[in-house]
Order: structure tokens, then sequence, then C-alpha cells
């Protein structure tokens, strides 16, 4: 099995059922149909041999495995260089894991455009998928800034009434942070002669001075994207506009890949910067834990109060990852990827009312339970995930997150878990507005319950979320011989520095 | 000595082309306006036929007592300036067939400009140079004015003439306080005399600063970029197409081989002014073109903040510098051509519109070209994966390698600026809807060069390594 290139399948199979969206012609409603089709069997194949990708992983090994390694531009030695370990496997997964619920989710919502629709999700996937395999810094670059293109029509052209706004607000601040990332990047070639990682963890000695620097770049980006406080802002407006599916994506993988980046790049290059800057980040990540949830309290626009949530559901994570020692980092990589089931099952929730009411009001709703049950079971059931009920795999995450912050910082720790109380707050009064009460308005009252498409499209994700939290080994015992060579490299080199500060 | 066989043979692409010219000039004459379908592909032939004859055989080395130069640079920059020269002829027809101004004189006049451009690129001499310079110069002027009946064009010619010879004039003025300094006018006198300490160097900066000045203006960097806009504006589509492609690569040719070459010496002189013209050129590229709603202007825009990331390059002053500028340029100039291709498709009830608004629902009503245009913009934006991102990366990376960091993050912060005009165009085409169609393609050539660019773009961005084995060995004809 393992002389096939797995991995590069997975990342490039999604494109075959783009050129199929795009190649094909005739009457409109053939075409929907055919892209619809086209794009849902890509992408589920796609996952399927990404499955294989875990059957065969070896969670005893601490390096890359599935590696591959081809010249790509060696006169800027940029090679295409992709691997994955215990930290990336997962992540993989949940991009090739909500790319089909995604479709499934869209197949009436989305009726104009259909074949450019699906082809930017197809595409969208194949960036998705690069970007956590990428073990080149030039190819991670790549991946990392294309995934803008097709969300950004993803937003413009299917999304709500500000929608141009919120698409170019994405854009241009995503873009602002990446592009100093981009510097970093050449600044990190310029000291190597390679844009290759490996080679980078073995080779890159950079005095305090250069890693201050580097760190704050790569920051810019990585901030932007998780989002951390202050620099959020584009999250509301970006989710609120953008389709659901959109959201999904955003909320599922596209928040990840900030703190992928922190886990992977920050903390393994600039190992004594990170120390430094650690206090930074806990600061940032506290503030956006309990100044987020607060202002999800007062949201009227359900799909605002999920993404600012999402922002205080981040804010554990980067604390998570700067405190880095084992049950932070591991809490933070299983809270993203917790988050990223979860918080896009919410956004799928507000979908489904949303395709019956064409309104995302809290206002509009309430009394829900007497004509959707299955509908009140399922938001409740991620409601609470989110909100952290043990036994859901919201639990496992912070969990492990407030163990770790304890052991570096009490008060960190304390304050990380004053979020969790409002963060149940705000979720639970969000589920009492929807669904509960009485059912008094005229609107509401032909509404229809979940119908079998909808059903399939949650029953991956309810199940996926009771098996993170009934049994979070099945994800931890992978990750851990990648999590423990990270901390191990990390404390090494930071022990090296001081010794090197002490005898110069 | 100048009799010698072998000066002839090393500019055998020049002769060819300006006998070819003459000689079609001549039939052109002879048989009048009937003739003007034969003669504007013939004369895009000739110029193909050039760019081929560079390389077969390909011969380098100096003629004419040093002031005529061949090497694999400029060789490679006469190659893109032939094709780019070539490419905009055939583009032209439509356009000015429907203004009525079909005349045999246009090819012959483009032919003649780039006879120029090229003498340009090979100046190996300050007097080479500017006979060159004035040749190219002289016969831009005509054609930026070719649309005789408009007053724009004509206003777009004489403005172009007026402020062109006042940077003439600076250019010769440097010269001959170079000259003075340094005793000759040859780069190799200059260079030798420079190394060997025997030029005044504060006389020859000033000249250099002369010279350089009047070299920013043909490349339109800022500060002396004022004519830009309008000139792209006024002057008719397919000259402008013309301008921002072959003039700007073989000017900005000649800047590297002058700066780079005999000048070398006094590079940290003139670095800082690279610098700021490259800086000032990145910025105001990008902001004054943030509310443009004319596409001709914005792209003059567009063409002065790329000239900004082309000096960057050049102020690393390394070999990386110089494969950088030319790789930036080769995909700039596809870029370029395949943008202007799809101007001169933009006609509405078989008139031709220029307003961003005019592309409107573009993505529904002609999905291919939208498609194409959305490849362009994303592409000039410096988006990975497409072709402009690696034209950046390579300009990025001999800028910091060169330890220019500041004004490379400044130029990275200009793009973001910069690529929220091309998202505008994007968001026009996708997100808007159009109140009425643009008229419904036809197969023309500039349907061709809008769908071969954007192919062509696609691959350097899959595999830009071709590319940049191109520039690499064009950079050694500088660093041998």
């Amino acid at each position: 099995m393992s002389s096939w290139p797995i991995l590069s399948l997975v990342t490039f199979l999604p494109l075959v059922g783009a050129v199929f969206c795009l190649v094909v012609n005739g009457p409109k409603e053939a075409v929907d149909r055919n892209c619809r089709s086209a794009a849902l069997i890509t992408s589920l194949v796609t996952f399927l041999v990404s499955l294989l990708l875990w059957v065969n992983f070896d969670p005893t090994k601490a390096g890359f495995q599935f590696e591959e390694n081809l010249a790509w531009v060696p006169a800027l030695a940029i090679g295409y260089h992709v691997g994955i370990d215990g930290i990336s496997l997962f992540f993989v997964l949940l991009s090739t894991l909500l790319t089909p619920i995604c479709i499934l989710a869209s197949w009436e919502a989305v009726q104009v455009r259909v074949k450019e629709y699906m082809v930017a999700f197809l595409v969208l996937e194949t960036f998705m998928v690069g970007m956590f395999c990428a073990l080149d810094l030039a190819l991670f670059y790549v991946f990392f800034e294309g995934v803008l293109i097709p969300m950004f029509l993803i937003i413009g052209v299917w999304g709500g009434k500000r929608r141009v706004y919120a698409a170019f607000k994405f854009f241009l601040y995503t873009l602002l942070g990446s592009v100093l990332m981009l510097l970093a990047i050449i600044a990190v070639y310029w000291q190597i002669g390679t844009t290759d990682l490996p080679t980078a963890f073995e080779k890159l000695q950079l005095s305090f001075q250069w890693q201050f620097w580097l760190w704050l770049a790569f920051f810019a980006s990585f901030a932007v994207k998780v989002p951390m406080w202050p620099v959020h802002t584009w999250l509301p407006d970006a989710h609120v506009e953008a389709p659901t599916a959109g959201s999904v994506i955003l909320a599922g993988v596209l928040l990840k890949m900030g703190g992928y980046g922190y886990i992977r790049y920050s903390v393994t290059l600039f190992p004594e910067a990170t120390q430094y800057f650690a206090p930074l980040i806990f600061g940032l990540s506290c503030v956006a834990v309990i100044y987020t949830s607060l202002v999800a309290l007062v949201q009227e626009d359900m799909k605002k109060l999920i993404a600012y949530s999402s922002v205080a559901h981040m804010g554990f994570v980067t604390i998570g990852i700067y405190v880095m020692n084992m049950q932070g980092v591991q809490g933070s990589i299983f809270q993203m990827l917790s988050h990223g089931i979860v918080s896009a099952a919410l956004f799928l929730c507000v979908g489904v009312v949303y395709d019956r009411l064409h309104t995302r009001e809290i206002a509009a709703y309430g009394g829900l339970v007497h004509r959707m049950p299955r509908y009140a079971f399922v938001f409740l059931f991620f409601t609470l995930a989110s909100v952290g009920l043990p036994g859901l795999s919201g639990f496992v995450g912070e969990f492990l997150v407030l163990i770790g912050a304890f052991k570096a910082n009490t008060w960190v720790a304390f304050l990380a878990a004053t979020g969790m109380i409002l963060g149940a707050a705000y979720a639970l009064l969000l589920y009492r507005r929807i669904i509960f009460g009485e059912l008094t308005k005229e609107s509401l009252k032909a509404l229809l319950d979940m119908n079998k498409r909808e059903i399939a499209v949650f029953l991956p994700l309810v199940l996926i979320t009771l098996w993170m939290g009934i049994y979070p080994n099945s994800f931890l015992d992978p990750m851990g011989p990648a999590v423990d060579k990270l901390i191990g490299d990390y404390n090494a080199a930071l022990k090296l520095a001081r010794t090197a500060s002490l005898h110069p | 000595m100048i009799i010698g066989l072998e000066h002839w043979t090393l500019a055998r692409p020049e002769i060819f082309l300006a006998v070819a010219t003459a000689l079609l000039l001549l039939y052109g004459v002879l048989r009048g306006e009937i003739a003007t379908a034969f003669i504007s592909v013939a004369s895009s032939i000739a110029l193909l036929a050039t760019a081929v004859l560079l390389f077969v055989p390909y011969r380098e080395g100096t003629a004419f007592a040093n002031l005529f130069i061949a090497d694999r640079l400029t060789t490679t920059m006469k190659a893109l300036v032939l094709v780019g020269a070539a490419i905009s002829i055939l583009m032209s027809r439509a356009y000015f067939e429907r203004v009525r101004s079909w005349r045999f004189e246009y090819p012959l006049i483009v032919s003649l400009a780039t006879l120029g451009m090229m003498l340009m690129i090979s100046a190996n001499d300050l007097m080479s140079l500017y006979v060159g310079l004035e040749l190219q110069s002289l016969a831009l002027y005509v054609i930026a004015a070719f649309h005789r009946d408009s007053v724009r064009s004509s206003e777009a010619g004489v403005k172009y003439f007026v402020l062109g010879s006042v940077a003439s004039g600076m250019l010769l003025f440097g010269a001959s306080l170079v000259y003075g300094f340094c005793g000759g006018t040859s780069f190799v006198q200059i260079s030798q005399a420079l190394l060997a300490g025997k030029a005044e160097e504060i006389g020859t900066v000033i000249g250099l600063v002369f010279v350089v000045a009047g070299l920013a203006f043909k490349i339109s960097a800022v500060p002396f970029h004022m004519w830009t806009p309008d000139v792209y504006e006024g002057a008719p589509t397919p000259v402008t197409a013309l301008f921002a492609v072959a003039p700007k690569i073989a000017a900005i040719s000649l800047t590297v081989s002058v700066l780079m070459g005999p000048f070398k010496p006094l590079f940290p002189q003139w670095q800082q002014i690279i610098i700021a013209a490259a800086v000032l050129s990145m910025a105001w590229g990008a902001f004054a073109a943030l509310r443009q709603p004319n596409i001709k202007r914005l792209m003059a825009y567009s063409s002065i903040s790329n000239v900004g990331y082309v000096l960057l390059g050049l102020a690393a002053g390394s070999e990386k510098g110089v494969q950088s500028i030319v790789f930036y340029l080769a995909i700039y100039m596809v870029m370029t051509l395949g943008v202007f291709a799809i101007i001169l498709l933009m006609k509405r009830r078989d008139i031709m519109v220029e307003n961003i608004s005019d592309l409107a629902g573009l993505g529904r009503s002609h999905p291919m070209l939208a498609f194409a245009m959305l490849i362009f913009m994303f592409s000039l934006a410096g988006i990975p994966p497409l072709a402009g991102f690696w034209g950046k990366l390579y300009i990025f990376m001999a800028a910091v390698e060169a330890k220019l960091f500041w004004p490379a993050v400044l130029g990275v912060l200009a793009s973001v600026v910069a690529s929220y005009y091309y998202l505008r165009i994007v968001k026009v085409m996708y997100f808007d809807e159009g109140t009425e169609a643009l008229d419904a393609s036809v197969f023309s050539v500039n349907r061709v060069v809008a769908f071969v660019s954007a192919l062509l773009l696609a691959v350097f961005s899959l595999a830009p390594q071709p590319l940049s084995v191109v520039a690499a060995a064009a950079a050694k004809g500088l660093f041998p």
C-alpha cells in the first residue's frame, strides 16, 4: 500500500471532479444534477481514500509518514514534499469528511450556478488537504493562500445581502496577515537555502532577534486565521454572509489552519520566541474567551452568535498550544477537531431552519420543539457538545487544555474556565429562545421536520461526536508520539539556547 | 574594422527586421490601403521570424566598435519584446477597422518601434542607447495618436510626445555629464573609468541621476509616471496593449543593463534611487487605482505598480535579482496581453466600452471569458498558486537576500492594497448582475489570445521551473 502516493491522491482527487463539472454541458437541470452527483461522489471517494491513511497509519511513530518528495521548482529550492504525522492526520480527515457533508447540505439550498459552486468546493478541498499535508514552506503557503480564491467566490457569489463587503473583508484581512508570513518564509529560505520543512527543523538556527521578528510575521498570518482577538472581526461578517456550507468549511477547517500553523511552524521553528511570546498569546486568548463569549450573549443573529462562540473556542486552542505541555497541546488539537465537527454541525443546524424561513434572526423563532422534534434533538445534542458536556467531544478538549493551562499558569486556567461558564450561558440561551417556549408565530406553524437528506447530513457528525467523547483514545493515541516529539524538541531547543547564552 | 562580416551577422535579426519593414512599406505604398491586411499579418510574421533568428543560430559578442552587444540577457529580452509586439499587431485589426483607422502604416510603425527597442536592448554605448530609444519613442508618439479623428487619441499623442521629449532631453544631458566625467560614452570605457577611480565620482553620479530619471520616465516609474494613465486611456486600446508590454520590457531591460553594467561600481549610490522609485511605484500604483472606473487607466496604474516590483528586483543588484526580473517580465507580458485581449472584446451593441462596471454579469453571459479574466486578476494580485505569485516570490526572494527588508515589507503591503482593485474586477464580473450583457463573442484573434494567455499562465502556475531556468540562463548575460 505504501508504494501508492495516497496523500497526493487524496489531495488532487477532488480536482478530477472539478474538471468533470467544468466540462459537463447540456440543459441547466441536467448539468446541475450531474454536477451535484459528481461532486458528492468525488468527495465521498476522496473521504474513503483518506480513511486508508488512518488505517495504514503507524500510531507508534512520531515522524512523518506517507512522505512524497519531488523536486518542483529546483531553481528556487522548492519541493513538492508532503507527509503527515499524528497531528496532521486528523485534520486531513476532518477536511475530507466535511466536504461531502457540505455538498450534501447544499443539495437544495444552492440553486444558482450549481456548477461553479461545486467546482469551488472541490478546489477548496484540494487546497485544504494540501495545506495540512505540505512539508515545504512554500508549498504550504501556496495552499494556505490558495484557499482564499474559492472561499472569496463562495462568500461573494452565493452569500447573503452584504456578501460583497464580507468577501472583501475576509480576503484582504487574511491576505494582509499572510503576506508578512511569506516574507518570513523567504527569510527562512535565505537562512538555510531551502524551503523544505524537515530540513528547516534540523538546520535552522536563528538568533533570538530573528526568531522574534519571524515569529511575529507568522503570528500575523495565523492570528488572523484562527482568529484571535482583536483581529477576529472578519469572522462574524464572513460567517453571517456566507452560505451555510461556506460557514461550515470556514468554522470547520479554515480556522484550524491557524491553530495547525502555530503547532507546525511557529512553535517548532521559533522555540525561543514561542516561549517569549506565550504570555501575549495567553492574554489575547483570555480576552477572546471572555470578551467574545459576552458578545455572543447579546447577538440577535444565530450565525453571528455561533461565529463569536468559535472565536471563544479557538481561544482555548491557542492557550493549549502555547502552554507547551502534553495535555495542553493534545487538548488543543482535540479541541480543534471537536470544534471542527461541532461548530460545523451547529452551522448546519442554522442552515436547516434558514432554508425553511430564510431568516437568521433569533427572535423570528421559538417553540420549534413542537413542530420539529428531531431537529430539536440534534440541535440540543450539538449545543451540549459545544458547551462541553462530559461524554461528548467538546469536554475532552476543553478539559485537557484546562489541565495543561493549570500546570503552566493558574490564572490563565481560571480565566479560561470562566469562559466555559459563559459558553454554557449563551449556548443554552440560544437553544431556549429558538426551540423552547410556545409556538406562537404563524410562520413557524407549517414547518416540516428534518427530511432524510438532512438526517444523512447530521448522522455521521452525531456518531463522531459521541465517539470522540466516549473513547477519545482512538484520536489521542495516534497523535501522542508526534506531540511528544514536538514538546521534546521544543524543550531541547530551549535548553540549548539557555546553555548557549550561559557559555557564549 | 566595422566592415568585418562578424558585426553584421551579430546584428542579423535587426537587419532582417529593418529590411522586411522597408520592403513591406514599399509594397504598401505601391498597393495602397488594400494591402493593409496582408502587411499586418506579414509584419507580425516578420517580427516572429526575427525572434527565431535570434536563436537560430544563437550568437553573442559585441559589434560595431562596441556600440552593440548581444548576450543571453539581451536575446531573451528581445524575444519577449518581439513576441509581444507581434501579438499586439494581430490584436489590433478589429479595433482599427471599427474606428476606420485600419491603415497599413500601423503595423509598420510598430515594427519600426520594435526595431528601436531591439537597438535599445542591445545598446552598449550611450550613443547607441539614445539612438535606439529615440527610434522607438518617435514611432510610439505617432501610434499613440493613430486614431486621428479622436481628440483623446491626439491628446495622448501630444502629451506623450512633449513629456517624452523632456525625458529624452534629461537622459541626453545626463549622458553628456557622464561623458564629461568619465571620458567616454562606451559602457566599457565608463566601467573602466569608474573601476580605476579615474572618473570624478560626484559628477558621474549627477549624470547618472539624469540618465536614471530619463529611463524612469520610459518605464513609467514614480515620480515620472504622470503621463501613463492619460496616455493609456487616450491611446487606441491595441496601442495601449503594446505600450503596456513591448516598450516597457525594452526600457526595463535597458535600465537593467545600464545600471548593472557600466554603473555597477556606483551600485551603493543608485541603489537608493531605485529603492525609492520601487517603493513609490508599488505604493502609488496600488493606491491611485483604488477608485478607478476606467479599466485602461486601471491597467496603467497596475503597470506602474508592476514596474515597482521589477525595480525592487533591480535594487537587489544581484544575479538573483536579474533572474527575477526576467521571470517577472515574462509572466507580466502574458497576463497583460491576456487582459488587453479581453478589454478589446468589451463591446456593447458594437461600440467599445471600457468601464469596469461594463463587465458586470460577465460571469453569467460569458463564463469562459470571465474565467480567463479571473485567472488574470488573481495572478496580477499575486495570489498563489497562480503564476503572478511566483513572479512576486522570486522578486521578494532576491530582495530579502539583498537585505532589503523594509522595501520588501512595504512591497507586500502594497500588493495587498493593489489586490483590492483586482478583486473588484472579479467582484463586478461574478457578484454583480449586469444590466445588459456585452455582445456575444465570435471567434476572433483576441479570444484566442485571451485563452492562450490564460492557458500559459496555468502552465506557469503549476510548472514554474522551465521559465526559471530560462531566467537563470538570461541572467548569465550580466553575470558570466
